[in-house]
């Protein structure tokens, strides 16, 4: 399999320079959000923070203006390991495996997140 | 409900509309020229909040004005020195740094009133509305008090830019915390809490954000002051001619 290669970029940029702390900027935070109690942080986008309280609240007055959810995580996008798509066939494609699909019972009507 | 309690009602009620209204104005200017995406959608987010504060006072207000106008017509229709805002909100945006220290200063104020008037006030509409006006207020110092310590210690230049501002909005401070007739008044009908009392406990807010940004706030004395009686700074009319606009062009225009 060929190396798994670090994709992503970290994006800087100058704006904010005169007001981001120490290093003069921002860097990119990856934001997930969870709808509801129960279900899982969803990625929903990105913002640019000097750090991760300021992330925290870019992240809620970008992706939570509409009542979207009740947590919201964000992470370094410099942190997310990530695989490299042109590889998918060899590595995350799934192929013709139909045995791993829970296909061969039913499903009850009253289940709803599965 | 006598015409004396009619009268006071309206006139603290639009008092603090006003201000909710003047400075949700003035921060929806930044909307489309915020230093980021990110500030260009949390200040007009902060300044719908403000605008829709504003429109439940009007609301309120509406009700017991002996004019019967409706809550677009006191917002939209009354002249210069029928407004009643503190100078503090009509200012001048300024840069980034001034425009998020008149935010702070402004949202602590404004988190403390909430939060002592669902304690006193006997009026229920009122009550009700400040246990959510409150929560948003929270937010609203939160994200103006990360800024104002990012800007204090951020570089040599922020630094000086903050401490300019801190400078110049000082003149405007004293008059968040006028007590006059009326606020005596309504503090004793149980309408609003008594607002003086406030001045210790906003100073410890702001010392403790300002203790954490290399910034001083020196004396808060009275000194600029008038916006209670309808008495404006220069840049108000100007800030009424664009915010009048519609509705003086196109009477009565609605969504």
């Amino acid at each position: 399999m060929p190396q798994e290669a670090l994709r992503r970029v970290p994006v800087r940029r100058k704006v904010c320079s005169k007001v981001a702390g120490q290093s003069g900027e921002e860097i990119v935070w990856e934001v997930f959000v969870r709808p509801k109690n129960g279900l899982g942080h969803k990625h929903c986008g990105s913002v640019h923070a000097c750090d991760k309280d300021m992330a925290l609240l870019a992240a809620r007055d970008v992706y939570t203006r509409r009542g979207e959810g009740d947590s919201i995580w964000v992470v370094k996008s410099t942190d997310i390991v990530s695989s490299n798509p042109t590889y998918k066939d060899n590595f995350v494609g799934s192929g013709e495996k139909n045995y791993r699909y829970p296909a061969f019972y039913d499903v009850p009507n009253d289940v709803e997140n599965i | 409900m006598s015409s004396q309690d009619q009268a006071l009602l309206f006139e603290v009620l639009l008092r603090l509309a006003d201000d909710n209204f003047i400075l949700g104005h003035r921060i929806s200017e930044w909307c489309g020229h915020a230093p980021t995406l990110e500030e260009d959608l949390a200040l007009p987010n902060i300044a719908l909040d403000l605008i829709g504060h504003a429109q439940v006072l009007y609301q309120m207000a509406s009700k017991v004005d002996v004019a019967k106008r409706d809550e677009d017509q006191l917002a939209f229709l009354r002249l210069e020195h029928e407004y009643k805002n503190v100078l503090l909100v009509e200012q001048e945006n300024g840069h980034f740094g001034d425009t998020i220290l008149r935010l702070f200063y402004f949202s602590v104020f404004m988190k403390l009133l909430w939060k002592r008037t669902k304690e006193v006030t006997s009026f229920d509409e009122l009550k009700f509305f400040a246990e959510k006006a409150y929560n948003e207020m929270v937010y609203h110092v939160r994200y103006s008090s990360e800024w104002v310590r990012r800007l204090g210690i951020g570089t040599h230049e922020s630094n000086c830019r903050m401490l300019g501002s801190v400078h110049n909005l000082a003149p405007f401070v004293g008059e968040l915390f006028l007590v006059d007739s009326f606020d005596r008044e309504a503090q004793e009908k149980k309408i609003l809490p008594n607002i003086a009392t406030f001045l210790e406990d906003w100073k410890k807010e702001i010392f403790e954000v300002f203790n954490k940004s290399n910034l001083r706030l020196g004396v808060v004395a009275l000194e600029k002051q008038g916006g209670r009686l309808g008495n404006h700074t220069e840049t108000f009319g100007y800030l009424l001619a664009e915010l009048q606009y519609l509705q003086r062009t196109f009477p009565g225009a609605k969504w």
